[in-house]
């Protein structure tokens, strides 16, 4: 492909359906950690929830032969490592970083154990027949310019993954529940006062964000690929909660920041044809990620930064 | 039969002290019953067993005559028993509405309610006579209207007696004209209303009957109208009369601090403070008096090089203040005694010795080369514990393990020790009890009599007429007057200046 070609290929419809496709597994983790973050109990461990799920999709989808029977496995297995997570941080008081990076870890190792003891493959899951879940077809999209194409024939959890910016939107703004979280999330005392049960709302916020990082895991292998690698996440898991913040803490926020994470991933997919060296290509998303939150941070400071305290920022601290 | 029946209620917290000792605390249905002593006298011990927040060593409880278990604050709002705390529980990102009714939000369908919601908040207030506007965002609002929203939400869960707990801490003498309003309007609406304080002048405006305690004790129960603030204070204190304070006379040398049309915006752009202009001179207090929240804070860690002005200049004894580290302003002789000592006036799992050389461990004797040396820091410690009257039995124990007026001690002595030209005191007796806090004045005395320039910003009215040799008054981040002799003017007087209802005129502005 010459470069005119690809030029031609990122400023098409094509391109645009690929953003969609690209920050799918990035917009459902970031949902999920915003739910912990405004819980007060911000969960590190998405990216080992969804390389989990991923990998318990493909094992139980290729031995029943239902994509959502493993849709339902990995849904569990990732409500099951984030109740572990919840576990550790609120029943044994363990810090809650060390304990969301340790799951990670076993995740890591974990999957590639299970891997290798299946399918005497320690790589890729390429030996187990595992099954995808379906594209959608949306009959009223069929035939509109432009739209059209961006729009329909994707993966069902791409269009999950948007619908749930909405609902989690009006989850968290708009019901009981979501008051109370976000009450726990921004001072405990006050919210036990009132009656609130810390615990058990902090329980429910994670096993909710495991929920949505298990449905952005179950993406890659069973949609995005249709397998399973060692260690496909990437890095995924933490871009989300950089989508996070960048968004500002709120879903809409997050989706944006979501997207223009997908835009760099989808412009590394493009530019992969092209006679550039691949490890620069393959850098851009991480690339993109690292600028995005340093220009973020500095436009937030740019204006203040001259009147900041030098030593004792007014920043709330997180009770943990 | 009395309301409330508290019969001896003995507490003893886990690290000894005997907070409350055999109390006898009886209140009647329908009277605003004041509850009065020194800090640490167990008056809010009392109140908190009595919520449910404390469990007493010994004693019962009886409402209306009914022996009754107190086991958390919900046994005690199902009970009819409300607190509002000092520190008040609220969330500020969250509207009036949403923190009034947290926890017990209406709802239609699964879904929040909101318009139930303001319903509900606005007739609560208009039934309680209280003004407020339920969409308005908590953290926008002054500290008299947020107290305003933690006592209608106290009132919404149902209770029947209110216990406020030093309500007017906060408060400008206008504000709390506006709470003791709401407090006689929620008695005429029967209920019942508990004032923790130790302002004598307050209990007498307000009270029906007046409880005193000491030392974890009751001194006795008795009318308001038979009671003199001058036999309360000896009740409260144990001695006959009021310190009356001494004023050295001030000898006032020339300008050590100016201050030139400082100005500062913060993060969020607000303007915080606004061309403020002063001076202080050698050997005198300025005082500066502001309802919390006016620029007073900010002004002082400008002042102490923690933050950066926006614009304007700060010379010290004819010198230009540079921008520079902390380090290097307090090495120009500027000491800071911080107001939230806790939070940046020690460090609390460090032991005093090394809290006392925190600004000057990089010096000889106290480390050679990048070494501490553990002899002189002992050495040192211990004479600036002995020199400063620190009650402590080592110097290697941490200062998480000193109480108060101890903890404002080790700062008092760090920061004095040095001599300094000018001393920035932020709130320096803040929760310190009489001992402690004449401790603190005596030293601030001393230093002006050394000529050292000091610029105290207080909460406390008295303290700051008592202390200054001039008084500024500071509203929006404006100086709005600054007053030659403080000590011929009342509270009220000052209090319509913090609250921007007066001005001096421009040209008196730069005061004597």
């Amino acid at each position: 492909m010459s470069e005119a070609e690809v030029l031609r290929a990122i400023f098409s419809v094509a391109f645009l359906a690929s953003v969609l496709r690209v920050t799918t597994p990035i917009l459902l983790p970031a949902l999920g950690g915003l739910i912990s973050e405004l819980a007060g109990v911000i969960n590190i461990a998405l990216e080992g929830i969804m390389l989990t799920a991923a990998f318990v999709g493909v094992v139980v989808s290729a031995y029943t032969q239902s994509p959502w029977l493993g849709l339902a496995a990995a849904l569990l297995a990732s409500a099951l490592l984030a109740l572990g997570l919840a576990f550790f941080h609120l029943e044994l008081k363990a810090d809650l970083i060390l304990s969301g990076l340790a799951l990670n870890l076993l995740a890591s190792g974990g999957t590639v154990f299970a891997l290798y003891s299946l399918t005497g493959d320690k790589g890729t899951s390429a030996a187990l027949a595992s099954r995808a879940m379906p594209a959608l077809n949306l009959p009223f999209l069929e035939g509109v310019p432009i739209l059209g194409p961006i729009l329909n024939q994707h993966n069902v959890m791409v269009y999950i993954a948007f619908l749930m910016v909405g609902v989690i939107g009006l989850l968290l703004y708009r019901t009981r529940w979501g008051i109370h979280v976000r009450a726990v999330g921004a001072n405990p005392e006050v919210a036990a006062s009132v009656g609130l049960n810390v615990r058990a709302l902090r329980y429910q916020a994670l096993v909710l964000s495991g929920v949505l990082a298990g449905l952005g895991g179950v993406y890659m292998s069973m949609g995005y690929l249709q397998l399973f690698q060692r260690d496909m996440i990437a890095g995924r898991g933490f871009i989300a909660l950089a989508a996070v913040f960048m968004g500002g803490r709120r879903p809409l926020g997050t989706m944006l920041a979501a997207l223009l994470f997908g835009a760099a991933d989808a412009l590394a997919n493009q530019l992969g044809a092209l006679q550039i060296p691949p490890q620069w290509v393959q850098m851009i998303p991480y690339t993109a990620t690292v600028s995005a939150l340093a220009i973020y941070a500095l436009s937030q400071q740019r204006v203040t930064t001259r009147h900041r305290p030098l030593m004792f920022p007014r920043t709330q601290t997180r009770k943990r | 039969m009395p309301f409330i029946e508290m019969r001896g209620i003995t507490k003893v917290y886990p690290n000894g002290v005997m907070a409350n000792h055999q109390v006898n605390f009886e209140v009647e249905a329908g009277e605003i019953h004041a509850l009065v002593g020194e800090n640490g006298a167990g008056k809010t011990t009392l109140m908190k067993i009595l919520y449910g927040m404390e469990r007493p060593n010994a004693g019962e409880i009886r409402i209306r005559g009914v022996p009754v278990q107190i086991r958390s604050p919900f046994d005690a709002i199902r009970l009819g028993i409300g607190m509002v705390h000092q520190n008040l529980m609220l969330i500020p990102e969250f509207t009036v509405a949403e923190n009034i009714l947290l926890g017990v939000e209406p709802h239609r369908w699964g879904l929040w309610d909101r318009s139930a919601t303001l319903q509900t908040v606005r007739s609560l207030a208009e039934r309680y006579g209280l003004s407020i506007d339920p969409e308005a965002r908590v953290a926008d609002l002054p500290v008299g209207v947020r107290q305003r929203v933690e006592i209608i939400k106290v009132l919404h869960r149902g209770v029947d007696l209110i216990i406020l707990d030093e309500p007017t801490a906060l408060l400008t003498p206008q504000e709390t004209q506006e709470l003791f309003r709401t407090i006689r309007e929620l008695v005429k609406q029967g209920k019942t209303v508990i004032l923790i304080t130790h302002k004598l002048r307050e209990v007498k405006a307000i009270s029906d009957r007046i409880t005193v305690m000491r030392h974890g004790r009751i001194v006795g129960t008795l009318p308001t109208a038979e009671a003199s603030e001058e036999e309360l204070a000896a009740w409260m204190i144990g001695r006959r009369a009021l310190p009356t304070l001494k004023r050295p006379p001030a000898r006032r040398g020339p300008c050590i601090l100016r201050v030139e049309n400082l100005s500062y915006i913060d993060e969020g752009g607000r303007a915080i403070l606004r061309e403020v202009s002063f001076e202080v001179h050698s050997g005198e207090i300025l005082g500066i008096a502001g309802v919390e929240g006016n620029g007073q804070s900010e002004l002082v860690e400008i002042l102490a090089g923690l933050r950066q002005p926006t614009a304007g200049e700060i010379w010290l004894d004819g010198e230009r203040l540079p921008a520079g580290t902390p380090r290097r302003i307090r090495s120009m002789g500027i000491a800071h005694i911080p107001e939230d000592r806790l939070r940046n006036g020690v460090a609390l799992p460090l032991s005093i010795a090394e809290n006392l050389i925190a600004d000057r461990y990089f010096e000889a004797p106290f480390s050679r080369s990048g070494w501490l040396n553990p002899g002189a820091i002992r050495r040192y410690a211990e004479d600036l514990i002995r020199a400063f009257d620190i009650r402590a039995p080592d110097p290697e124990v941490p200062a998480e393990a000193l109480s108060g007026g101890n903890l404002q001690r080790v700062i008092l002595a760090r920061e004095l020790s040095r001599r300094p030209r000018l001393l920035l005191a932020a709130q320096p007796t803040r929760g310190l009890d009489v001992g402690a806090t004449e401790a603190v004045h005596h030293f601030l005395w001393e230093q002006r009599s050394n000529g050292a320039a000091v610029l105290l910003v207080s909460a406390d009215l008295s303290e700051l007429i008592s202390l200054s040799d001039r008084l500024a008054v500071m509203h929006d981040g404006e100086i709005v007057a600054i007053f030659p002799e403080p000590q011929r003017l009342s509270e009220e007087e000052i209090g319509l200046y913090m609250l921007g209802l007066r001005r001096q005129p421009l040209e008196r502005e730069e005061g004597s």
